[in-house]
């Protein structure tokens, strides 16, 4: 009796997942293609497993595919912030069409700070 | 105590992951559960474990799921619009918000919500609070008003949780 109901969700869960590709190979930088990875494709995955779940009823396969789900849903997000701050300071920029940039801006003022104290720091020694 | 904790929570883990038992499985489990509390045991934070035992906190976290539920399907449905539309409306940037929770955890907990929900992912946070994320579509570039749209309807329940 679950198994049907098992199935639809596995079969929404793909479709969220397919979107996930899809907007990835669409979207233009990596911050925005992070967006649809970790949005869509944590969604299409949990799907998928909630669907294993319910299809499978109580069985060992039923506690697996929850905890498979709670790691999904912690793991997903951290790796997506690691991946994003990774990207950002070893250098890739923010597509052009991009509004703002808040985070560009503090760091050239932290930047810019760190080099005047060091100036000041070696001006007395000169 | 703490080690103990540790222990028990990295086997509790496994038994749950190989069920059903036998000794075999027990007996590497045993071995795989003591590498990992002699290698990360050191990590875990049992401070502030009283406030585990308050049921108002429970109930508060049970709502703040559903909202994270409800607000993960809209984040779904906001993307695939934008990923599906042959325009691709996207006004991406990079914004500066900030949070007035103080637990280490309920500030993890939140940038992880963040990231799950709508156009929104954390890139990077402070010392002092401040969280930068990156939003597919710019609706407020002060940081007030970032704050209030972004953080504002999950701090509200979190400090409740955790605090």
């Amino acid at each position: 009796m679950n198994e049907p109901i098992g199935i639809v969700l596995i079969f929404i869960g793909v479709i969220f997942d397919l979107l996930g590709g899809i907007g990835l190979a669409r979207l233009p930088d990596v911050y925005n293609r992070l967006q649809a990875a970790t949005k869509t494709v944590t969604l299409g995955t949990c799907l998928i497993l909630i669907g294993v779940a319910v299809a499978s009823g109580s069985t060992p396969v039923q506690i697996k595919a929850i905890l498979a789900l709670a790691l999904v849903l912690v793991a997903s997000p951290t790796a997506a912030h690691a991946l994003a701050r990774g990207a950002y300071s070893s250098g890739v920029r923010l597509w052009e069409k991009s509004v703002i940039d808040r985070y560009g801006e503090d760091l050239e003022a932290h930047q810019g700070e760190m080099e005047v104290k060091e100036e000041e720091d070696e001006a007395p020694k000169a | 105590m703490k080690w103990i904790w540790a222990f028990a929570l990295s086997f509790g883990f496994w038994v749950l992951l190989v069920w059903p038992l036998d000794w075999q499985e027990l007996f590497v489990g045993l071995l795989a559960a003591l590498i990992a509390v002699i290698l990360f045991g050191g990590m875990l934070r049992i401070k502030g474990l009283k406030k585990l035992f308050n049921p108002l906190r429970y109930l508060w976290g049970l709502y703040y799921i559903l909202a994270l539920i409800y607000h993960i399907i809209m984040a779904n449905l906001d993307v695939a619009y934008r990923v599906l539309h042959p325009a691709l409306p996207i006004r991406p940037g990079i914004v500066k918000v900030r949070t007035e929770l103080k637990s280490e955890l309920a500030k993890t907990i939140l940038a992880n919500s963040i990231t799950l929900t709508p156009g929104t992912l954390s890139v990077d946070l402070t010392d002092d609070g401040h969280y930068y994320i990156h939003w597919i579509n710019v609706r407020a570039e002060g940081e007030k008003e970032a704050s209030a749209m972004i953080v504002g309807r999950f701090e509200r329940i979190l400090r409740r949780v955790f605090e």
